[in-house]
């Protein structure tokens, strides 16, 4: 038993603080993100979900030139990026992709400008590294605090609007009908996803914030149209890989090349991407049989079609 | 500003702004802006995993945007476009970052092939630069009437027997080629800004495709030239003005139609109308 255990965990994973840390607040942003994601993909978001990150993270390096925490130059960013998509447009369907690139490149080109100021007056090279990948392993114990509160407010807001939220996700048209404020509420969340996903951006990097909002979401959907079900999916998922992606992290160091880990977000990435390719089985296989189905049909209706023909002939 | 050096730098990147108007055009129009931005991002992860290898940057380029470009088609089919779009970015960028914890790129040179370093073109990216953007180019005209119609009115296309879906592809195709030429130059970041900014300005102004793929081209030139002369003179990432010229010129062409038409301003970026020739 003991054996089997030093198998899958390698040496002093249970006595590594780093890890700990790492599995805490993995965990509790993998939970943040799936729930929040739930209504990203139903909404169609996932590209303003992943444009707030990008434009978080520009604020991230936009604090490392001023001397602030970087968590507050994530959410002060993130939350400006969501108001300015807000009054660029991307409430409607059409100009939603628009509305979110124009905000994307505008905070693309700030992240140059503040990466220029960090690499030339600080001579913090490791800079665009630690922005953009992240490490889950560095995460400092001080911060916890403000990662829960700001974790908790993202779930709040969410939770508050819960119903109307839902209801204008699945359709606006009928949720207006029902006297939902379709605009407020797609601004509440709004916020409340850029807060969640500057939260993720700033603890695991900007690519894993991306995977883990929309990934787990995704798959927990097509798995289950159940509201309720898909986001406790979803957050199965979410932890899942995560937990599973440090796991791997931490072994890999023992792996060949000896003595040089594997990132972390390469495995959680990996892990996300297995999850939705299972489900991919299952969709294309509903889809040939609905195709076999209609083939079918159509087949019989010629049938009947030319037995009438030869009958009134 | 242009002596010998910077005339390389001139060149690449006036074809680089040509190709980025033509291709940005149909990216606006297909709404596929989320595409635009993952297939360069996701290629760069191929220019870490060629370093690594010691191989040609540009064939890692084109081959992780291929990949990403056929991989978002063939998914897409199951899929949610925007859902298929954001894994295989982050699978590409997963990638990435495996790669470059393996290799010992300084952070400046990733930096660059992310914001570019157009005032650094050698003579030697100028001929495989003029080669790809010919392709695409001549790919898009050959082309252009189909992939309108699929971009437009996807069901009338689909009526009149053309595929959707093979449209789409060729789409991606045309847009990993347009890619894997310019992130060298100016960057994985800064060539969606270029594909985006200048086209979504041209589109809002007016709904004649033609005088629109124009315009859109015109404003791509501008911003690019004048992205390289505010950059030469100050100092400052090429990255930084082409990134806000773009939302500018949105900016602007967003401002000058809400102060002609205030009555239909509501109206202005109407689908349909499109067609209009």
């Amino acid at each position: 038993m003991g054996q089997m255990s030093t198998l899958v965990f390698a040496p002093g994973f249970f006595h590594s603080g780093a890890v700990g840390v790492a599995v805490a607040v993995g965990g509790a942003v993998a939970v943040v993100s799936a729930c929040v994601g739930v209504f990203t993909v139903i909404r169609g978001q996932s590209f303003a979900g992943h444009a707030l990150s990008d434009v978080a993270t520009t604020g991230g390096s936009g604090a490392f030139v001023l001397g602030v925490s970087p968590l507050t130059g994530y959410v002060v960013l993130g939350l400006a990026a969501a108001a300015a998509m807000d009054l660029v447009g991307i409430q409607r369907a059409r100009g939603r992709d628009v509305a979110t690139g124009i905000v994307l490149g505008a905070g693309l080109g700030l992240s140059a400008l503040f990466l220029y100021f960090d690499t030339t007056m600080r001579a913090t090279t490791g800079a665009t590294m630690t922005i953009l990948f992240g490490s889950m392993f560095a995460i400092s114990s001080s911060t916890i605090p403000l990662i829960a509160v700001l974790a908790a407010v993202a779930l709040g807001v969410t939770a508050l609007v819960y119903r109307p939220l839902m209801l204008s996700s699945l359709d606006q048209e009928i949720a207006r009908a029902a006297g939902v404020p379709v605009r407020l509420v797609g601004v509440l969340y709004l916020l409340g996803l850029a807060i969640a996903v500057a939260l993720s951006a700033v603890t695991i990097g900007a690519i894993l914030s991306t995977a883990l909002l929309v990934g787990p979401a995704a798959t927990a959907l097509r798995i289950s149209r159940r509201p309720a079900t898909a986001l406790a999916l979803a957050s199965l998922i979410g932890v899942g890989s995560v937990w599973l992606g440090i796991v791997l992290a931490y072994d890999s160091f023992y792996w060949p090349p000896r003595g040089h880990g594997w990132p972390v977000s390469f495995f959680v990435v990996t892990l996300v991407f297995v999850f939705y390719l299972f489900t991919e089985a299952r969709v294309l296989h509903r889809l040939a049989r609905s195709r076999a189905a209609l083939a079918r049909l159509a087949a019989r209706f010629a049938v009947h079609r030319q037995a009438r023909i030869q009958a009134g002939g | 500003m242009f002596s010998g050096f910077m005339m390389n730098t001139w060149i690449v990147a006036s074809i680089v702004a040509l190709v980025a108007g033509v291709v940005g055009f149909f990216t606006v129009l297909r709404g596929s802006a989320f595409v635009a931005h993952a297939v360069p991002q996701g290629a760069f992860a191929g220019a870490a995993a060629a370093s690594l290898l010691g191989m040609n940057t540009l064939l890692g380029l084109g081959v992780f945007a291929l990949a990403a470009g056929l991989g978002i088609g063939v998914l897409g089919r199951s899929g949610r476009h925007d859902v298929v779009t954001a894994l295989a970015l982050v699978v590409m960028l997963g990638l990435g970052a495996l790669f470059l914890s393996r290799s010992v790129e300084y952070a400046p040179e990733i930096y660059s092939l992310l914001f570019g370093e157009v005032l650094g073109v050698s003579r030697s990216q100028v001929a495989p630069t003029s080669v790809l953007a010919l392709v695409c180019i001549a790919g898009v005209l050959l082309v252009y009437r189909p992939l309108m119609t699929v971009s437009v009115v996807p069901e009338i296309a689909e009526a009149r027997g053309l595929s959707v879906y093979r449209m789409e592809m060729l789409f991606l195709v045309l847009v990993a080629l347009a890619t894997s030429m310019t992130v060298p130059v100016v960057g994985a970041l800064l060539m969606f800004s270029l594909m985006i900014g200048p086209a979504a300005a041209a589109r809002s102004l007016t709904d004649r495709p033609l005088v629109a793929m124009t315009l859109s081209v015109v404003l791509a030139l501008l911003t690019v030239w004048l992205a390289i002369a505010a950059s030469y003179l100050s100092n400052w990432p090429v990255g930084f003005f082409v990134g806000a010229l773009g939302a500018l010129s949105y900016g602007m062409a967003r401002g000058w139609l809400f102060l002609r038409k205030p009555l239909t301003r509501s109206g202005a970026i109407t689908p349909g109308g499109a067609l209009g020739t």
